[in-house]
């Protein structure tokens, strides 16, 4: 395991203005060690993919309440494949209703998480995915 | 201009700590502080046998609630501070008659896919005997972006309806009559659009502006800076859109409500009851502010401003909160602007249920939360109320969700009895006693406001926006760590899956948008459309009053992404530096 901090890219794809949970999570994430750049407001799916390259993040979280998953969520997973990085993990979080999960994870979303998901189990699943040693 | 709560008091912070059961004779005052103390000793040895079953007793909002407030500790008068309803301060309500002479508007938040799907939505609610209409509009209408905008892929249509030109609005009320429903639309940035396409509607339904047009326009644009996010233009040039609006409606709508100033969206971000109450008032102090520095009477326009606040989940808490919120609003509308119309003292509010509050597990008990905060609303004296549909963490609500939501409403009014008597907490010493420290709560913030130079600079700043995601932090991990319990969540969990019916919008309806906004762009007259757009360039950039520039735009179908596009050439965009 290498001693750089992993890094964590969180954004929010598309026009959706619901941060709350976004910035519930980056701040969550920082006070467990992470390195958390936070893109901000109306990224689009290029926009993030390329923050992502450059910032040689070890991971990008996705925040939607939008309704627009299906759409933005596949298109940051492409966007970075086809950069070759597809060893950057994808997660995304918000209002996704059910039917709409399995789609998502084959289109390369690692894992979502819906409304009730504690920061715990965010910090908890980051840290096994990227053998991060939770600093609290 | 600083707002100050009484200024010949201002400072006496001594004589405030001794007002405590002033209005109460020598006599009654001592017996009450003696069974006080008779009850703080019994209550001690009551601890002391068996310990309380929770550590600490807070409010939703993480204020220590007392045990039990007693006569001589309420500093309020009941003849200035609480009063009757109908007079100022209007602590007990603004109507003489309260829910008696009217009941609150029923006014359920809709829309969805295009104008047809929405438009039958309606005319659904109204039939159930909904009394007011709501719209919600899709991400792309409120950012002014047309649906073919690479910002809008996936968005249209999916959280509200899709709005492009005017024809789509012809479409949203067909077969509904202005003349008769009244109409709140959830709009800020690109509000002078939409306003002005459904005054071009009501007109050619024969509709008359000057006397039966009614409506709300949200338009509060200082919020979106704080919480909800959907700005487009910087502070400023955002603000004089909104005094262009005053000034038009105060002449050719006066019925019209401008601006619906909104702490719910500031409530969802996270903050706490005090601060919504004391940053949505604060922005309302803006928007008076700007009315007059535009050269308006303050009785011409303050009529015409109205509210919008959240109820949560601590039913006191709110119930205060709205009534503090009466009591600030008319001292600071008299006492600060020197407003003499009655009218323009009287704070009237709308109030949706808190959507935050709703949990995905188990989520009929969502139905139980929207009917106790509904409940507080009404106890609070709301004006108009929306109750959320138990479905809300999964999609917009269905049919049948809404209708359960609408039904919560009517059992209030039709079984509960609470309609009967006027302000009936009133009164109550726990009461009026936090209703007294949410007043003193939000002048506190004021001031705070006032050193940063007013609310747009302390926007500039980011100090609510810093003290929200603050509160926002310290409620999740009251629920992380399990000091406050939320059933279903951390609390009396089933394990079983969910199984509901859930709305679900297609993507057809992005190509349905797409072919209507090229159809209208087939039909129009494009030189009229360069010169009323041109026109309303210039307009922008000098000082005419934008709204008949705007209408000139709609009437000859100019799409919203074009229209927000001239202003965004005068005006600029807006970033924000995000805080976390």
């Amino acid at each position: 395991m290498s001693n750089r901090r992993h890094r964590v890219l969180i954004a929010k794809p598309g026009l959706d203005g619901h941060d709350r949970g976004a910035k519930i999570v980056a701040r969550s994430l920082r006070d467990a060690g992470f390195e958390v750049i936070y893109a901000g407001l109306r990224q689009t799916p290029e926009q993030i993919a390329v923050a992502a390259v450059q910032e040689d993040v070890d991971a990008v979280g996705l925040s939607i309440l939008s309704g627009a998953h299906n759409t933005l969520l596949p298109a940051v997973a492409r966007l970075l494949r086809e950069q070759g990085a597809d060893d950057i993990l994808v997660f995304a979080g918000g209002i996704i209703p059910a039917q709409d999960i399995a789609g998502l994870k084959e289109s390369g979303i690692d894992e979502i998480f819906l409304p009730g998901t504690t920061t715990h189990a965010i910090v908890d699943y980051l840290s096994k995915k990227l053998g991060h040693q939770p600093s609290v | 201009m600083t707002v100050q709560e009484k200024p010949s008091e201002a400072g006496a912070a001594t004589a405030a700590a001794d007002a405590s059961g002033r209005h109460l004779s020598g006599e009654v005052r001592r017996g009450a502080r003696a069974a006080r103390e008779r009850w703080e000793q019994a209550s001690r040895s009551a601890a002391e046998k068996s310990t309380p079953w929770k550590e600490d007793f807070t409010s939703l909002s993480g204020e220590t609630v007392s045990p039990l407030v007693t006569a001589d500790q309420v500093k309020s008068e009941p003849l200035d501070d609480i009063g009757v309803p109908g007079e100022f301060p209007y602590t007990r309500g603004i109507r003489p008659n309260g829910y008696r002479g009217r009941l609150w508007t029923m006014r359920q938040f809709a829309g969805f896919g295009t104008a047809k799907d929405t438009n039958r939505r309606f005319r659904y609610l109204l039939d159930h005997g909904q009394t007011g209409l709501s719209v919600a509009f899709d991400l792309p209408t409120l950012y002014g972006y047309d649906c073919d905008h690479e910002m809008s892929r996936g968005e249209v249509g999916k959280c509200g309806v899709a709005v492009s030109t005017l024809a789509d609005m012809e479409q949203l009320f067909d077969s509904i009559p202005l003349a008769k429903v009244s109409t709140s639309m959830t709009i800020n940035s690109t509000a002078p659009i939409l306003f002005a396409m459904y005054l071009v509607v009501a007109e050619q339904q024969g509709a008359n502006w000057k006397t039966e047009v009614r409506g709300t326009l949200q338009n509060d644009i200082l919020k979106e800076y704080i919480a909800q996010k959907e700005f487009i233009y910087p502070p400023r040039p955002s603000m004089r859109l909104i005094t262009d609006q005053f000034a038009f409606a105060a002449r050719e709508v006066p019925r019209w409500n401008t601006v619906s100033i909104s702490g719910y969206h500031i409530r969802e971000a996270g903050s706490t009851a005090l601060q919504e109450l004391a940053f949505t008032l604060r922005d309302g102090i803006e928007y008076v502010r700007c009315g007059i520095e535009a050269g308006l009477d303050v009785d011409e326009f303050a009529p015409r401003l109205s509210f919008f606040f959240n109820s949560h989940s601590d039913f006191f808490e709110e119930i205060a909160k709205f009534r503090a919120a009466r009591r600030v609003w008319a001292t600071v509308m008299r006492d600060t602007f020197g407003a003499k119309d009655e009218r323009s003292w009287m704070l009237r509010f709308h109030t949706q249920t808190a959507g935050v509050s709703l949990v995905a597990q188990q989520p009929i008990n969502n139905v139980v939360r929207t009917a106790l905060q509904a409940l507080a609303a009404v106890l609070g004296g709301t004006q108009s109320l929306h109750t959320n549909s138990l479905d809300e963490t999964y999609a917009l609500p269905t049919e049948g969700s809404a209708r359960i939501a609408l039904r919560t409403q009517q059992i209030i009014a039709h079984e509960s009895g609470v309609i009967n008597t006027l302000d009936p907490l009133g009164g109550s010493y726990y009461l009026e006693d936090l209703t007294e420290k949410m007043v003193e709560g939000c002048f506190e913030y004021f001031r705070k406001i006032d050193e940063y130079g007013g609310m747009i600079e302390a926007i500039e700043a980011g100090y609510p926006q810093r003290e929200i995601v603050e509160a926002a932090y310290l409620a999740q991990q009251a629920v992380d760590s399990e000091r406050r319990l939320i059933v279903g969540l951390n609390a009396f969990r089933n394990d079983e899956e969910v199984d509901i019916e859930t709305l679900y919008i297609s993507d057809e309806v992005a190509e349905e948008q797409l072919q209507r906004l090229e159809e209208a762009r087939h039909q129009r007259d494009d030189g009229a459309v360069t010169r009323a757009l041109d026109g309303l360039r210039v307009g922008a950039a000098g000082e005419a009053n934008t709204m008949p520039l705007i209408l000139d735009c709609v009437r000859c179908y100019c799409s919203i992404g074009e229209i927000s596009d001239a202003l965004r050439d005068v005006f600029g965009c807006y970033e924000e530096s995000a805080v976390f």
